[in-house]
């Protein structure tokens, strides 16, 4: 009896439905958490952008340092939407911005920031937090090694923005606007050109406004 | 005599039959997630809860299984307990977790949980399977241990996220000694692990048939 095949149907079917409603209550129960976590990495991600985020921080201290240091901010992008921000210090007298950026990576989104000095064109810091990369090739991105390269290079060269180019390997001659790659993540680096560059135009309304020097005051 | 079959059942995966060392089962996990000890040692918790859970359901379950189907049942299983473990790490441990990436979601292809189920757990007492379960996942966790120990002491300087390496010694600082980056990288985790397969060969005086 037990190897007939409607057996066997209702075998692999009880234990589908019993395995996924088991899932779907877990899911239920822990998605507070998880999202609670998430909002709090994506802060402890900006304030590592800009470079205040000590190891050992509690998530109090996050939270608190978080609401009392960063402004959040929008402006109408050059793509017609509305693209938001973080202005880092008082917002009449900004210590630095921060711009989210994300785009297609090579196995999903990659999400990152990008923090700019009052200047808005040189570059405080980046991050990418969120992605789907190879770990040890692609994924090497999140790591501070390679996010230290970006600190002082410069998005806008004479008026005019350039972004920051990650090169295939190692720069040929040093330069402003470009950084060294990482070997076997030239997908991943090539994805991450294309979103920066498209990110940083769409900003474009916001930053071009300090290229000018326009400053605040 | 029972006594000493339910020890075996324990301890002969600590280092006779070590999945890894001597069966070298589940290796790629254990090459990604030991360059830091708690990341390894998470991910020994993860495999425990996985591979105890999955022997017992089996095993419980091994009258009623539908023999044409085991494997497909048995992932089931797996998968479920494996999704539960992940849900819960990304709730109450996010950044080792995060760190763990997608090596906690690979323990369903981990063939130590499919090897134990289909080779133990489906001709096996429950209560054997479950001790079955907790000697393998253990055996696997020791040697993760060693591994990432012998790792982050040379490769960071520190065990369990404390100096160990005295920071005046660093070159930075003026002195001599400068970390050992090659064990930071997967090529460290193939060199120690040769060496410990070694050492465990030799002692036991296992060889390949």
């Amino acid at each position: 009896m037990k190897t007939s095949n409607s057996y066997t149907y209702f075998f692999v079917t009880t234990m589908a439905i019993i395995s996924a409603l088991l899932l779907s209550i877990l899911k239920v129960n822990l998605q507070g958490r998880q999202e609670f976590n998430k909002v709090l990495d994506t802060r402890k991600n900006v304030l590592k952008t800009v470079g205040v985020l000590k190891p050992g921080m509690s998530d109090s201290e996050v939270e608190e340092l978080y609401t009392s240091k960063f402004t959040k901010q929008a402006v109408l992008g050059s793509d017609g939407t509305e693209r938001e921000y973080y202005i880092y210090g008082l917002p009449e007298r900004p210590e630095g911005y921060v711009l989210p950026v994300s785009g297609k990576g090579v196995w999903s989104t990659i999400n990152g920031f990008i923090a700019l000095e009052p200047d808005r064109s040189t570059i405080k810091g980046i991050s990418f937090y969120d992605h789907a990369e190879t770990p040890g090739l692609g994924g090497e991105i999140e790591k501070d090694f390679f996010a230290r390269r970006f600190v002082g290079k410069k998005i806008f060269k004479d008026g005019e923005l350039v972004s920051v180019t990650i090169a295939k390997s190692k720069l040929q001659e040093p330069s402003e606007y470009a950084v060294d790659g990482l070997s076997g993540a030239s997908l991943t680096t090539g994805a991450i050109n294309r979103f920066l560059r498209d990110d940083l135009t769409d900003y474009l309304p916001m930053l071009s406004d300090g290229d000018k020097k326009t400053s605040w005051r | 005599m029972a006594m000493k079959k339910t020890f075996d059942t324990f301890a002969g995966p600590l280092s006779r039959s070590n999945p890894i060392t001597t069966q070298v089962l589940g290796i790629c996990s254990a090459l990604a997630v030991t360059v830091k000890m708690d990341t390894a040692l998470v991910m020994s918790g993860a495999l425990i809860f996985v591979l105890v859970g999955s022997n017992v359901i089996v095993s419980a379950l091994r009258d009623l299984i539908p023999s044409r189907v085991r494997i497909i049942v048995m992932l089931t299983i797996i998968a479920t307990l494996v999704i539960v473990i992940d849900q819960l790490l990304k709730a109450y441990l996010y950044d080792i977790s995060k760190q763990l990436s997608i090596f906690v979601g690979l323990i369903i292809t981990n063939c130590i949980v499919l090897g134990r189920a289909e080779a133990f757990a489906l001709k096996n007492s429950t209560w054997e399977s479950a001790l079955d379960g907790f000697g393998n996942a253990m055996g696997y966790g020791l040697i993760l241990l060693l591994v990432s120990a012998a790792r982050e002491l040379f490769g960071s300087g520190s065990l369990l996220g404390f100096q160990v390496v005295p920071d005046v010694l660093y070159a930075e600082n003026g002195g001599w000694y400068v970390n050992n980056g090659l064990m930071l990288l997967a090529p460290g985790a193939f060199i120690i692990l040769g060496l410990l397969i070694w050492l465990q060969r030799a002692v036991n005086g296992y060889t390949e048939e």
